[in-house]
C-alpha cells in the first residue's frame, strides 16, 4: 500500500507533464487528490498494527494522523488550484501541476518512513518539488523568495543530515554498530552516547526547524508565503511544515525514549516562545496581509513546539493542533490569494473594503482570522486551551503566562491588519463592480472553515482515538 | 593508514583558509573543487578494503565536486560577465581569522569530556567541524549568488567528512546523503543562477532587497 501511494500521486504527475493543453491540465489534480484521498481512506480505516521493527516503510499513529491531516489539506487545495490556474490561464502550468502532484507523492514517504536517512531523503525531495511551486510567476519577487527558500532550506537540510550522522554515530561510540531504524534507535535509546544525542538534537531541531519556519530560521517564510499564490501558502502552512514537524517528532521519540525530556523540553520552549515573541513583532504594523499570514504561521509552529516542550496533556492538544492549524490556515491562505487577485495588491495600502466588494471571501477571511487566533467556537481555540491546560497543570506557570501574553499580542497585530483589509470603504479607483467568486476558489475555503469549526465543537471518537495514540506514542515511544 | 588519512585533512584544513581569504571568484571555486577531489579519495584511503559500491560512490562523488559543478560556476560566472571578485561582508583578513578561530575551537571541543574516543585520536571530527563552520562564514558573509553556493559546497564538505566516521557501518546512507546533496547544490546553481542573473543581470544578492520589512 505504501507503494502505491507514493508511485499514484507519480503517475499523475508524469501524467500532467506530458498533457498537452494547458487549459485542462489543472483538471489532473483533483482527479489526483480523490484517488489519492481514497488510498489514504482505505489505509486509515484499517486497524492499527505495530510496525515491524524491520520495516523501512510502516504507519504508525502518528504517521496516519499526519497523513489524514495532509491529505484532507491536500484534496481541498487541489480543487481550488483548478480554479486558480484558470485566473491565471496566461501562465504555462505545466511544471506548477506537476510538482504540486509531485508533493503527495513525498507525503506518502515522509509518513511511512521508518528510517532516519530516508525520512531525511523525503524531506529534501519537499524542498525541491516544493520551489517551483514559490517560483509559478516568474517575475522578479518570485525568484527573490525562490531563491531564499533553496539557500536557507538548504543549508537547513544539510544540517539535518549532520544531525542524522550524529545520531547514527551516537550509537557507533558505545556500541560499535550503527542503525538508523527508528525502532532499533527507540530500543536502544537509553544507551545511546549522551553529548553526541544532544548534539544531534539540537542540529536536527535548527535543520528541521528551518523546514518547519522557527524564528530564527524563519527568514524564508514571509518571502515564500508573501509571493508564491495562496494556494501554495496554504499547501505550506498546513502541508510542508507538518512533514517537517512529523521528522523533528521522530527525533523527538527517540529523545524521550533516551530520557533527555528535561534537556529537550527547555530547548523547546525557548524555541516555542522565541518563535512567538517574533511573530508577534512582526505582525505589528505589517502591511502585506499574505506576509501576515506567513508570521501568523511561525507564530502556530511555535505553538507546536511549546505543546511538545511541555509534555503531558499538552501533547494531545499539540497533535489536535497539527490538524486544526492546517485546516484554519487552509481558509486564510485561499481566501487571501482571492482577495489579493480581486484587488491586485496585497497591501493594506491599496486593499480596503474587502467586505463590500468580495462578501464571501472577504467574510471568510474574517472568519478565518478568529479561528486561528483561537476565539471559540472553532478548532484551534480548543487545542490552544488544551495546551494551556497543560501548562498549567504540570506547574509551568511562568510558560503558561507568557504564552497567553503572547497569544495576546498576536490577535492585537493581526486583527489590526486583517480589520484594515475587510472594513472601510473600496479605494474609489477599483470602481463599483465587483469581480465575480468563483465556486471552485470558495468552496474549499467554505470547507476548511466547516471543518475547522466541526473540531471546535465535536471531535469525532476514531479521530480522538487516533490523536491520543499519537499523543501517547510521544509520551511513551517504546 | 592514518599518517596518510591526517596529512589529507590538514591540506583540507589549509584549504578552507585559502577559500576564506582569497579575492579571486574563480580561484575559490578551484580551491574548493579541489577540496572535494581531495574528500573523495579519503574513504578510498582510509578503509583497507574498496567495494564497488565505495568506488562508484567516490567516483560519482569526485567528477560532480571536481568537473561538472566548477565548470557549470565558471561558466554562469563568464556568462554572467560579473566582476571576478569576491567582493565580501567582512575583510579578507577578519575572515582568515574567524576561520582560524573556528578550526581551533574544534579542535579544542574534541577533548572534551565524553567525546574522546578512538577517532577522536585522528582529525577526522575536528575537520568536519571546523570545515561546516568555515562554511557558515563564506555563506553568512559573501553577497554574490555564486560564493554563497560555494559556501553550502565547503559545508557540504564538512558533513561529508563526518560521513566518513559512518561510511562503513551505514554505506548505503551516507552515500545517498552527501550526492543527493550534491544534486540539490547543482539544482540550486543552475535554476537559480541562471534566473537570477536573467531577470536582475547580475548574480549580486545585493540586488535581491525587494523583499523585507
Amino acid at each position: 500500500m505504501a507503494f502505491a501511494m507514493i508511485l499514484v500521486p507519480l503517475l499523475f504527475a508524469g501524467f500532467a507533464a506530458l498533457w498537452p493543453s494547458n487549459r485542462w491540465r489543472p483538471w489532473v489534480l483533483p482527479a489526483g487528490a480523490v484517488v489519492y484521498a481514497v488510498l489514504a481512506a482505505l489505509v486509515l480505516v484499517q486497524p492499527a498494527t505495530n510496525p515491524a521493527p524491520e520495516a523501512w516503510l510502516a504507519l504508525d499513529a502518528l504517521g496516519r494522523l499526519m497523513l489524514l491531516a495532509v491529505s484532507t489539506l491536500f484534496l481541498f487545495c487541489s480543487f481550488y488550484a483548478v480554479g486558480y490556474l484558470k485566473e491565471r490561464a496566461s501562465l504555462n502550468n505545466r511544471v506548477f501541476v506537476s510538482c504540486f502532484m509531485a508533493f503527495a507523492a513525498v507525503l506518502s514517504l515522509v509518513v511511512w518512513a521508518r528510517h532516519l536517512g530516508l525520512l531525511w531523503v523525503a524531506i529534501e525531495a519537499i524542498t525541491l518539488v516544493s520551489a517551483p511551486l514559490i517560483y509559478f510567476k516568474k517575475d522578479k519577487q518570485s525568484i527573490e523568495a525562490t531563491w531564499k527558500y533553496l539557500l536557507v532550506g538548504s543549508v537547513g537540510i544539510a544540517l539535518a543530515l549532520f544531525g542524522t550522522f550524529f545520531l547514527a554515530y551516537s550509537r557507533l561510540a558505545v556500541a560499535g554498530e550503527a542503525s538508523l531504524m527508528l525502532g532499533e534507535l527507540l530500543a536502544n535509546a537509553a544507551s545511546l552516547s549522551r553529548p553526541w544525542l544532544r548534539a544531534a538534537f539540537i542540529l536536527l531541531l535548527v535543520g528541521y526547524g528551518t523546514k518547519i519556519g522557527l524564528a530564527p530560521m524563519h527568514t524564508w517564510k514571509p518571502d515564500a508565503y508573501g509571493e508564491a499564490p495562496g494556494v501554495v501558502g496554504a499547501l505550506f502552512a498546513g502541508g510542508v511544515t507538518s512533514c517537517a514537524f512529523l521528522a523533528f517528532l521522530r527525533v523527538y521519540q527517540i529523545c524521550v525514549a533516551a530520557g533527555e525530556t528535561v534537556f529537550v523540553s527547555r530547548l523547546l520552549l525557548f524555541m516555542g516562545l522565541f518563535s512567538m515573541l517574533v511573530a508577534g513583532l512582526f505582525m505589528i504594523g505589517q502591511r502585506d496581509f499574505k506576509r501576515l499570514l506567513a508570521y501568523s504561521s511561525v507564530e502556530h509552529m511555535g505553538i507546536l513546539m511549546i505543546g511538545l516542550g511541555i509534555g503531558g496533556g499538552a501533547l494531545f492538544g499539540a497533535m489536535l493542533h497539527v490538524v486544526t492549524n492546517g485546516l484554519t490556515k487552509g481558509v486564510l491562505f485561499l481566501t487571501a490569494g482571492n482577495i489579493d487577485r480581486a484587488y491586485g495588491s496585497k497591501n493594506t495600502e491599496n486593499v480596503r473594503g474587502a467586505l463590500k466588494r468580495l462578501p464571501v471571501s472577504a467574510g471568510l477571511f474574517l472568519a478565518g482570522f478568529l479561528a486561528i487566533t483561537g476565539s471559540p467556537p472553532f478548532g484551534p481555540f480548543v487545542s490552544e486551551f488544551t495546551i494551556l491546560t497543560g501548562a498549567v497543570q504540570s506547574g509551568r506557570w511562568l510558560t503558561a503566562g507568557l504564552y497567553l501574553l503572547l497569544l495576546l499580542l498576536v490577535f492585537i497585530g493581526m486583527g489590526k491588519t486583517v480589520l484594515k483589509v475587510t472594513q472601510g470603504e473600496v479605494p474609489p479607483d477599483l470602481g463599483p463592480g465587483r469581480p465575480r467568486e468563483r465556486l471552485l476558489t470558495l468552496l474549499p475555503a467554505i470547507g476548511f472553515l466547516a471543518l475547522s469549526l466541526l473540531l471546535g465543537l465535536y471531535i469525532p471518537p476514531p479521530l480522538g482515538g487516533l490523536l491520543r495514540a499519537a499523543a501517547r506514542l510521544l509520551e511513551h515511544p517504546l | 593508514m592514518p599518517n596518510l588519512v591526517n596529512t589529507i585533512l590538514v591540506i583540507v584544513l589549509a584549504l578552507n583558509l585559502f577559500a576564506l581569504g582569497n579575492s579571486r571568484l574563480m580561484s575559490v571555486i578551484r580551491i574548493v573543487s579541489a577540496q572535494g577531489v581531495l574528500l573523495g579519495l579519503l574513504p578510498l584511503v582510509m578503509h583497507g578494503h574498496i567495494t564497488i559500491a565505495a568506488l562508484l560512490a567516490a567516483g560519482v562523488g569526485i567528477i560532480l565536486k571536481a568537473i561538472i559543478i566548477p565548470s557549470m560556476m565558471l561558466r554562469a560566472l563568464r556568462d554572467a560577465d560579473i566582476k571576478r571578485e569576491v567582493e565580501p561582508l567582512i575583510g579578507f583578513l577578519p575572515s582568515i581569522i574567524l576561520g582560524a578561530l573556528a578550526t581551533g575551537f574544534s579542535l579544542l571541543f574534541v577533548t572534551l569530556p565524553g567525546l574522546a574516543d578512538e577517532a577522536a585520536v585522528s582529525l577526522v571530527i575536528p575537520t568536519s567541524f571546523a570545515t561546516v563552520l568555515v562554511g557558515f562564514i563564506l555563506l553568512t558573509t559573501r553577497y554574490k549568488a555564486i560564493s554563497q553556493v560555494v559556501g553550502y559546497l565547503v559545508l557540504e564538505n564538512g558533513i561529508f567528512i563526518f560521513g566518513l566516521l559512518l561510511v562503513e557501518a551505514l554505506p548505503l546512507v551516507v552515500e545517498m546523503g552527501v550526492l543527493l546533496d550534491l544534486f540539490v547544490g547543482i539544482f540550486v546553481i543552475s535554476i537559480i543562477v541562471n534566473h537570477i542573473n536573467a531577470a536582475f543581470s547580475s548574480l549580486d544578492t545585493r540586488h535581491l532587497v525587494s523583499l523585507k520589512e
